[in-house]
């Protein structure tokens, strides 16, 4: 009897034990070096093949981190200072790089083969630019249905100060700043636009023109956006300056929808070396790599972004499509960073009573 | 008559201390531990203590409108969800009619469907211009009240159900032999045998809804928020670590004291006569009219957001047609995806039978000890107290969870950080509440008699779990092992913090295509999540299935 319930016991245990180990680990004891690690955010992409390129390079595979959005990604390398994630970090981008550099989470490195070329990308000194590598970047813009302007007969709006004329009322939505990342560059886009102290009247004023609200991007792109992708009714919407060309249907020589080019607010994403990292000469080899043209060439079709390296090329069908803006607003990071709280809850009080 | 005293063999002790300490090994390490860096981190601060945050951020009028809203909401939802449960319960669960198991696994449905993408299905239904826009329900907290019902109705039918098909109906037709009406059988013989199951269905609702994140924030628009909500913002947008463990710890109190109602509420265990549904079921009559009314109209309210879903699926650039299915074995338009739908779909699968299996083998462990009745007051206590332990995942935010993960699982001897392991785990862990709630009500509903008899006729405390416990359990643990298993099926918050992008599960790839622009992706989205809830429906109703007869076989 005795024997049988300890058997009972350890079955349990057993199971558990089964049960845990069944997770899928397969670690097998091996001389090959240990993978560098790319944490990154959800968006993270590339082609097949194109990470290889590194590993037959270099002998060192890469193994790919997620880590949620850029803001999140962030803050999980803060909490996880003592205890790195991994040796290289892609993803910081503008708005959140001086957090990462005032935390001290970045080891000072930055690729020696950034030319002149790249120099409206890097980040002032002391905010960054000896810590991180632009890699790619992309505009966040309102988005306009051609289609629905040209059924109406009306103008289409080229500027911000256009979406608060009487002509444009209730036909605008944006995803939220607090809780969507294309929102907070909207507001940012603004704040560049009228300043420290005219952001707040502009928001009034769109306000007071009906402009719709809403928690996330998915949502106002694809319920209140009057675009292709959905049934709404409302014909302008914040966006990508890449969103157009994912519009394009097969056939077309037009997309149906555009940005507008004096909305914009630039994103530039980075790449750096994760301080404490016990593989400090490979991880710069990773960023170098990552700025390499092998992968910059292949940022646009797998992340809808453009690359940095003026050596990169476009695929065909982007330069018509996919446009960028010439003169984009631009807030400096250590501004974003010293006022990100203040601007977003006064920010939720005149857009979100 | 007072039973036989049986002296516990030390064997049985054993048993009981291994039973609870599996369990209690578990929600520690993975729970409680994270929990607890997470909000020390808030507190202190250059290794001191600081408590000043607890005054400040609850002084603002901001925290204190989110705390009573998300009480406010989650207790409505609670008791909206019992008052239309409890008819369906008793239609889906009492009766016997044609197309039963598969109406009883629709139910589930919603639980497993993303709630973005049910957010956005919602909302097309409700804005202007919408099927239904004239009722002017977008962002308002109707529709905030509709979605949470929508997402959990199920967890009471279930939770109920599987309580109520087994009870002995003896006991009511006696009553109305005796003359009693029917609204005097319900109050005095039913209510009072199923009270115990309403009440833990309810807590569960309410735990559910008080850390409703994604429906909350799609459907409230910006107007409202939760302490959830609260949490999120502050820990990934602002890093205010200190706000966000005020508030997880305001959650944590909330959350408690409800658990200690409710174990109040739910009161003296009564011993609950149990039979085989097959005996218990009947054909309707004309008296379940307003029952199979309810029903009806909580099926079809159920079924219009999936049916929207449904159809929105079949629409693609080209007019009507399968090409957003068709697009499944791809990696989306523009390589959106690194695997395909259906690899995901493998994963996914994969994955959440782990996670049942972890929820099971740990649930039923906790269920069979906290059954005990040990005459020992300080041991009932103790072990009320470790029942409420288990709930407390449900209610307690993912990002704190999450994070808390990332700073207390990094180091020997537990550096799963980058582990695989974790994904299972997580689910497991919200899954956890709901086996235990499905199978603890029937377990302690079984008459203590019926094992000190078993023990007085010779059979060893081996014999009598097998014979007696695990055979009446057998049928709810089935119940449970479905129900684990679609909450793992449809898990996005855990698991899209710690999912590999290499190894992502279906709802995490549902979220990045809805998260891209162009018709051809949402369209992806659409018909995976409509895949996904396939699956679901045809594993409970396969569950549903193996059910016959397992009575007494086991």
């Amino acid at each position: 009897m005795q024997t049988r319930k300890k058997t009972a016991g350890l079955a349990l245990v057993g199971i558990i034990a089964v049960g845990v180990a069944g997770c899928g680990t397969t670690q097998t004891v091996s001389d090959a070096p240990a993978p560098l690690v790319l944490v990154t955010h959800d968006s993270f992409n590339l082609s097949e093949g194109t990470l290889e390129k590194f590993t037959e390079e270099t002998g060192i595979e890469v193994e790919v981190q997620a880590a949620g959005d850029a803001g999140e990604l962030v803050n999980k390398l803060v909490l996880t200072k003592d205890s790195p994630l991994g040796d290289v970090v892609f993803g910081i981008d503008n708005t959140f790089a001086s957090r990462a550099v005032n935390e001290g989470v970045l080891a000072d490195y930055a690729s020696p083969d950034l030319t002149d070329a790249e120099s409206q990308y890097l980040l002032p000194a002391g905010s960054g630019l000896e810590q991180l590598t632009p890699i790619d970047n992309g505009d966040v813009c309102v988005n306009v249905d051609h289609e629905w302007f040209a059924e109406a007969g009306i103008a289409e709006p080229v500027t911000l100060d256009d979406l608060v004329k009487p002509e444009y009322k209730d036909l605008f939505v944006t995803p939220a700043a607090n809780s969507s990342s294309p929102g907070l560059a909207f507001l940012l886009a603004t704040v560049a636009a009228y300043g420290d102290d005219g952001w707040q009247d502009y928001w009034q004023q769109l306000v007071d023109n009906g402009v719709k609200i809403d928690a996330g991007w998915s949502d106002a792109y694809y319920v209140d956006f009057s675009g292709p992708s959905s049934e709404g009714d409302r014909p302008l919407v914040v966006s990508y300056a890449s969103s157009p060309p994912f519009e394009v249907q097969e056939g077309d020589t037009e997309a149906p929808t555009g940005a507008l080019l004096d909305t914009c607010f630039r994103q530039t994403e980075y790449a750096g070396v994760i301080a404490g990292t016990e593989n400090q000469a490979l991880a710069e080899k990773l960023v170098d790599f990552l700025f390499s043209v092998d992968v910059q060439n292949d940022i646009p079709e797998s992340m809808y972004v453009f690359p940095v390296n003026a050596l990169a090329t476009l695929p065909d069908g982007w330069s018509d499509y996919a446009e960028i803006a010439e003169d984009p607003f631009v807030v400096s990071p250590d501004d974003i960073d010293a006022n990100r709280e203040t601007w977003l809850s006064e920010w939720a009080a005149i857009a979100t009573p | 008559m007072t039973p036989p005293r049986v002296r516990p063999a030390p064997g049985t002790i054993f048993a009981i201390v291994l039973g609870a300490a599996v369990p209690l090994a578990f929600v520690g390490v993975f729970f409680a531990w994270p929990v607890l860096a997470m909000v020390g981190r808030g507190f202190f601060v250059d290794g001191a203590l600081d408590l000043g945050g607890f005054v400040e951020v609850l002084a603002r009028p901001r925290t204190l409108r989110l705390i009573g809203l998300t009480v406010g909401q989650a207790a409505l939802a609670a008791v909206i969800c019992v008052l239309l449960g409890l008819p369906m319960a008793h239609v889906l669960y009492r009766l016997k009619f044609r197309g039963q198991r598969m109406l009883r696994a629709l139910v589930i449905l919603p639980f497993v469907l993303p709630t973005v993408v049910v957010g956005v299905a919602f909302r097309t239904l409700l804005r202007d211009g919408g099927l239904f826009g004239g009722l002017g329900l977008d962002g308002t907290f109707t529709a905030i009240m509709l979605a949470l019902v929508f997402f959990n109705v199920a967890v009471v039918v279930r939770t109920v159900g599987t309580s109520w098909e087994g009870l002995d109906s003896r006991q009511e037709e006696a009553a109305r032999v005796l003359g009693a009406g029917p609204a005097r059988v319900w109050f005095t013989v039913t209510l009072p045998r199923l009270a115990p199951a309403i009440v833990s269905a309810a807590s569960i609702v309410f735990l559910f809804c008080s850390t409703a994140f994604g429906v909350v924030l799609v459907l409230g628009g910006t107007r409202f928020g939760t302490i959830e909500t609260e949490i999120y913002l502050l820990t990934t947008q602002f890093l205010d670590l200190r706000g966000a463990s005020v508030l997880s710890v305001t959650q944590l109190v909330v959350v408690v004291l409800l658990l200690l109602l409710a174990a109040r509420a739910r009161g003296r265990r009564t011993a609950l006569r149990r039979v085989d549904a097959a005996l218990a079921s009947r054909r309707p009559r004309l008296g379940d009219g307003p029952a199979i009314a309810v029903t009806l109209v909580v099926a079809v309210l159920l079924a219009l957001p999936i049916v929207a879903l449904v159809l929105r699926s079949l629409q693609t650039s080209d007019g009507w047609g399968i090409g957003n299915y068709l697009a499944l074995g791809t990696t989306g338009s523009r390589n959106a995806l690194v695997v395909t739908v259906w690899v995901a779909l493998g994963n996914s699968l994969t994955i959440a039978v782990q996670a049942t299996l972890v929820a099971l083998v740990i649930g039923l462990a906790a269920a069979l000890v906290i059954s005990r009745q040990p005459r020992s007051r300080g041991l009932r206590r103790a072990l009320a107290g470790f029942d409420g332990a288990l709930m407390l995942p449900l209610g307690v935010s993912a990002v704190t969870v999450g994070f808390g993960f990332l700073i207390t699982l990094n180091q020997p001897p537990f550096d799963l950080r980058s582990s695989p392991i974790l994904v299972p785990i997580a689910q497991a862990l919200v899954a956890l509440p709901l086996v235990v709630r499905t199978i603890l009500p029937v377990l302690t509903g079984i008459d203590g008699r019926l094992r000190e008899s078993a023990s007085v006729l010779g059979a060893g405390p081996g014999r009598v779990l097998r014979d007696v416990d695990l055979a009446i359990v057998a049928r709810p643990v089935l119940a449970a092992s479905g129900f684990a298993f679609a909450v793992a099926l449809g898990e996005f918050g855990a698991t899209s913090f710690l999912s590999r992008p290499d190894r992502p599960t279906l709802p995490v790839v549902i979220f990045r295509l809805i998260g891209l622009p162009g018709g051809d992706n949402f369209g992806m989205a659409l018909a995976a999540s409509v895949v996904l809830a396939a699956v679901t429906v045809g594993v409970i109703a396969l569950v549903e299935r193996l059910r016959v007869g397992t009575m007494g076989a086991f």
